[in-house]
C-alpha cells in the first residue's frame, strides 16, 4: 500500500539538482573505477611508497584506466611492467623496485597532477605508459623540470622526440611519424593518392594527420579535406558522409581505441568500403580489432611494432601475458611497456642509482636494447627507441583459427626505416 | 567544411540528426515517463541502456539468440530487473527527500558499469547490423544505411505509440491521475503501488530496447551509457521535466541541431547541447514544454 505518496520537488530545486548531479556524473564517471582523483596508487607490492631519495626504485605506471584507451593499455601496463620487475627478481642490486599506477583520465590536468604527486611525495623515479599525446606532452615537460625519467609507451605524437623532445624522455613504441611512413606509404603504393581525414581533436590527432600529409603529398598524392572530431565521439555518421562526398579514395582515421572502432564499425554501415573508397586506420590495436570482430574489421591495412604471433618469443610472452591478463593478448603498447621497463632496470643495474634522470637515459641510450618483443635495437639522441614496424593486413574470418589469430603480415619495415632520422626531428637537444 | 554547403549534402546531415535524435527521444522519454509518475531522477538510465546491448549481445553470444528476438527479450529481461530494483529499493526511499532516490540510483549506475567494465574490458563486444536490414539505399542526395531507417521509424513508431497509450487510454488516465494525486486514484481501488512498479518497468526496458537498436551502431561497451546518458539529461532538462511530447520533440530536435553542428563547427558537436540547455534555463526555467509551478 502506498501510504506515503511520493514527495515532490519544486521545480526549479529539481532543475538545479539534476544540472549539479549530471555535472557529478560526467566527472565521476572516469573516476569511479579506478579510485581517487589524484593518483591511486594501486600498488602492486605495497603503496607505501618512501620519501624521495629512499635506496628503492619506484615505477609509476600512468594510464587510462578505464576510458576509450584503457583496453589497449590500462591494467595491462601495469601486469606488463610487473613481468618486467619479476623477470629482474624484484630487485636491481639491493635495490627493491615497486610499482605504483594511476588513473590519468585522457586529461592532461588530471596527468600532471598525479605526476607531480608521485614525484614530489611518492618518490616516484620513472613514469610509464601515458597514452593520449596531450598528457605525454605536459608529463614529459614535468619530468624534465624534476629530472626524473619519462619512458613513453602509449602516446602517439612524434613532437615527443621533435620539437617537444627532452633529455629525460624516451619515446618507446611507436610514432605517429612511423604509423604515417608504413602505413600511409603502403596505402599510397596501392593506389590510394587522394585523402580525406577523420582526426580527433587533440594533439595526437594533429600530428598524426600532419605525419601522414606528408608522406602522402611526398609520394605524389593528395589531401581533399579533413573533419576535427571530438575526443571520445560516439556517433561518427555525420563526418564518414562528409568524408563521402569528398570523393576521396582513402578515408585515413587519425584517431585511436574507441573511436577508430566507432568510426570503422559505422563505415561499414555506410557501405563505404563496398562503395569503392577505402579506409586507412592509421593506428588501431590488436584490441580494437578484436572489439570489431573480423567480420566488420576484415582487410584493413594497419602497422604494429608488436604483435604476439610474430615468433616463438613473442609467443610465449603473449602466453605469459594471457595468463595473468585473463586470455587477452598484449597489444604493442603494452608490450613497450615491458620491454621500457625491462631496459631501464638494467640500465639502472649498471648506474646502480636511479637517481639522476638525465644520466639514467644517456645510460639507456648508450647501451643497446634486446628483449622477446621488439628485439635488438637502438636509441637515438632524441630520446627516440628504433625497432623493426610491421605492416599487416587483417584476416577474414575464414582465415583465422582462434580467437587473437588477426593478422598477416604484408611486410616489415627494417629498423633503420622504421622511425624518423634524428637529423629530420628538429629536436632541439641536437643543434645544441 | 567540405561538401557542408550544398543543399544536398545539409539536407543528408539533417537526417543523420534526426536518426541520432531517436535515441535520445526514446532514452529521455523514459525517463519523462519515470519521472512523471514516481518523481525519480532515474540516473541509471543510461547504465540499464548499456545493460540492454550487451543482454542483446549475451543472447547471441552465448545463447545464439538473434538479433530480432533480442529486441523483445532484452527489454523484458532487463524491464523484470527493473521491476525489482523498484519493489527492493526504490519504493523503500519514496517517502523520503527525492533526492535520496537520485543517490541510489547514481550509485546503481556506477556499480552496474564498473562490474561490466571489469568483466569485459572498455573497448566493447562486436555486434554485426541483422541479414536483413544490411546493406545502404543512395536517395540522390545521401547513402542511409538501412539499419539506420528502421532506427528512426521504429524509435517513431514506439514514442509515438507511448505517448498515445498515456494520453488518449483509459490506462493512461489513470496514469496521469495518479500523477496528480495517488491517494485520490488509490481510494477508487486502482491499484497504485503495482502501477508505479510497471511504471518503472516499462520505463527501464525503453531504455534497454533502445540499447539493443544501438548495439549494430555504437560499440557495446560498458561506458555506452554514460556517454550518452549525460546529453540525454540536458534533452530532459531542454524539454521540460516529465513532459511526455516535450521529451519526444526536444529528443529529435537536438539530434538534428546536433547534427548541424557536425557540419559547420564539428569540434563543438559535444558541447552543443549543453549550451542551449544554459540558455534555456536562462529564459524559461521550467524547460520548453514544462509548467513552472
Amino acid at each position: 500500500m502506498l501510504t506515503h505518496p511520493p514527495k515532490r520537488l519544486a521545480e526549479r530545486t529539481l532543475v538545479l539538482t539534476l544540472c549539479s548531479a549530471a555535472l557529478a556524473l560526467s566527472a565521476c564517471k572516469k573516476d569511479a573505477p579506478a579510485g581517487d582523483k589524484a593518483g591511486s596508487s594501486t600498488g602492486i607490492g605495497s603503496a607505501n611508497a618512501p620519501a624521495a631519495g629512499g635506496n628503492k626504485i619506484t615505477i609509476g605506471v600512468l594510464t587510462d584506466m578505464s576510458g576509450l584507451y584503457a583496453d589497449l593499455a590500462g591494467k595491462g601496463s601495469v601486469i606488463a611492467a610487473q613481468m618486467a620487475v619479476d623477470e629482474m627478481g624484484g630487485k636491481v642490486g639491493d635495490m627493491p623496485v615497486e610499482i605504483v599506477s594511476g588513473d590519468h583520465q585522457n586529461k592532461a590536468d588530471v596527468g600532471s597532477t598525479i605526476a607531480r604527486e608521485w614525484y614530489d611525495d611518492k618518490g616516484v623515479d620513472v613514469i610509464v605508459d601515458v597514452p593520449t599525446s596531450s598528457v605525454a606532452l605536459a608529463v614529459s615537460e614535468l619530468t624534465k623540470t624534476k629530472n626524473k625519467v619519462f619512458l613513453a609507451s602509449g602516446p602517439g605524437s612524434s613532437d615527443l622526440t621533435g620539437k617537444s623532445c627532452s633529455p629525460n624522455t624516451i619515446h618507446w613504441t611507436y610514432d605517429t611519424w612511423a604509423l604515417a611512413n608504413a602505413t600511409g606509404r603502403e596505402v599510397v603504393k596501392n593506389g590510394g593518392d587522394s585523402w580525406f581525414f577523420l582526426a580527433a581533436d587533440y594533439a595526437f590527432g594533429a600530428a598524426l594527420e600532419r605525419d601522414v600529409t606528408k608522406v602522402v603529398e611526398a609520394s605524389g598524392g593528395k589531401v581533399l579535406g579533413d573533419v576535427k572530431h571530438p575526443l571520445n565521439a560516439s556517433d561518427f555518421s555525420s563526418f564518414l558522409l562528409q568524408a563521402q562526398s569528398s570523393k576521396a579514395k582513402i578515408i585515413g582515421l587519425a584517431n585511436a581505441g574507441g573511436d577508430t572502432i566507432n568510426a570503422i564499425k559505422q563505415a561499414a554501415e555506410f557501405g563505404i568500403v563496398s562503395k569503392g573508397q577505402k579506409l586507412a586506420g592509421l593506428l588501431v590495436f590488436i584490441s580494437d580489432v578484436n572489439a570489431l570482430g573480423l567480420e566488420t574489421a576484415q582487410g584493413l591495412i594497419l602497422s604494429e611494432s608488436f604483435y604476439w604471433d610474430r615468433d616463438d618469443k613473442t609467443r610465449a610472452f603473449g602466453k605469459k601475458f594471457g595468463d595473468k591478463a585473463g586470455g587477452t593478448m598484449p597489444t604493442m603498447v603494452q608490450a613497450g611497456v615491458y620491454s621500457s621497463v625491462l631496459h631501464y632496470l638494467k640500465a639502472i643495474a649498471e648506474l646502480k642509482s636511479a637517481k639522476d634522470g638525465k644520466a639514467v637515459v644517456a645510460k639507456m641510450e648508450a647501451m643497446p636494447t634486446d628483449d622477446v618483443v621488439f628485439g635488438k635495437g637502438t636509441i637515438d639522441p632524441n630520446g627516440r627507441k628504433r625497432h623493426s614496424m610491421y605492416v599487416y593486413e587483417v584476416k577474414k574470418p575464414s582465415e583465422s583459427k582462434a580467437k587473437w589469430d588477426d593478422y598477416k603480415l604484408i611486410r616489415e619495415v627494417p629498423a633503420d626505416q622504421a622511425f624518423r632520422a634524428p637529423a629530420d626531428s628538429g629536436c632541439p637537444l641536437l643543434t645544441k | 567544411m567540405p561538401g557542408g554547403f550544398s543543399a544536398p549534402a545539409l539536407f543528408g546531415q539533417l537526417l543523420l540528426g534526426l536518426i541520432n535524435g531517436s535515441f535520445y527521444a526514446l532514452l529521455s522519454l523514459g525517463l519523462a515517463i519515470i519521472f512523471g509518475l514516481l518523481n525519480v531522477i532515474n540516473f541509471a538510465h543510461g547504465a540499464l541502456y548499456m545493460l540492454g546491448a550487451f543482454v542483446g549481445w549475451g543472447l547471441l553470444h552465448y545463447a545464439g539468440i538473434g538479433y530480432w528476438p533480442a529486441l523483445i527479450l532484452a527489454p523484458v529481461l532487463v524491464g523484470a530487473l527493473g521491476v525489482v530494483l523498484e519493489r527492493t529499493m526504490l519504493q523503500r526511499l519514496y517517502r523520503l527527500d527525492p533526492l535520496y532516490n537520485l543517490l541510489l540510483t547514481f550509485g546503481l549506475a556506477l556499480i552496474i558499469q564498473g562490474l561490466f567494465q571489469s568483466k569485459f574490458g572498455s573497448s566493447g563486444e562486436p555486434y554485426e547490423i541483422p541479414e536483413l536490414l544490411r546493406g545502404a539505399k543512395n536517395l540522390g542526395f545521401m547513402v542511409l544505411p538501412i539499419y539506420r531507417g528502421w532506427v528512426t521509424i521504429v524509435s517513431l513508431v514506439v514514442c509515438l505509440t507511448t505517448w498515445f497509450v498515456i494520453e488518449r487510454t483509459k490506462i493512461g488516465s489513470y496514469l496521469r491521475a495518479a500523477t496528480e494525486n495517488p491517494a485520490m486514484v488509490q481510494a477508487f481501488g486502482i491499484n497504485v503501488p503495482r502501477m508505479v512498479t510497471l511504471t518503472y518497468g516499462f520505463g527501464v526496458a525503453l531504455a534497454a530496447f533502445a540499447g539493443v537498436l544501438a548495439a549494430p551502431i555504437y560499440r557495446v561497451s560498458p561506458g555506452m551509457g554514460a556517454d550518452t546518458i549525460i546529453v540525454v539529461f540536458a534533452v530532459v532538462v531542454i524539454g521540460g521535466m516529465g513532459s511526455i511530447m516535450g521529451s519526444i520533440v526536444t529528443g529529435f530536435s537536438l539530434g538534428l541541431i546536433e547534427g548541424l553542428t557536425k557540419v559547420f563547427y564539428p569540434p563543438a558537436s559535444n558541447t552543443v547541447v549543453f549550451a542551449l540547455m544554459a540558455l534555456v534555463l536562462l529564459v524559461r526555467p521550467a524547460g520548453l514544454f514544462g509548467k513552472s509551478s
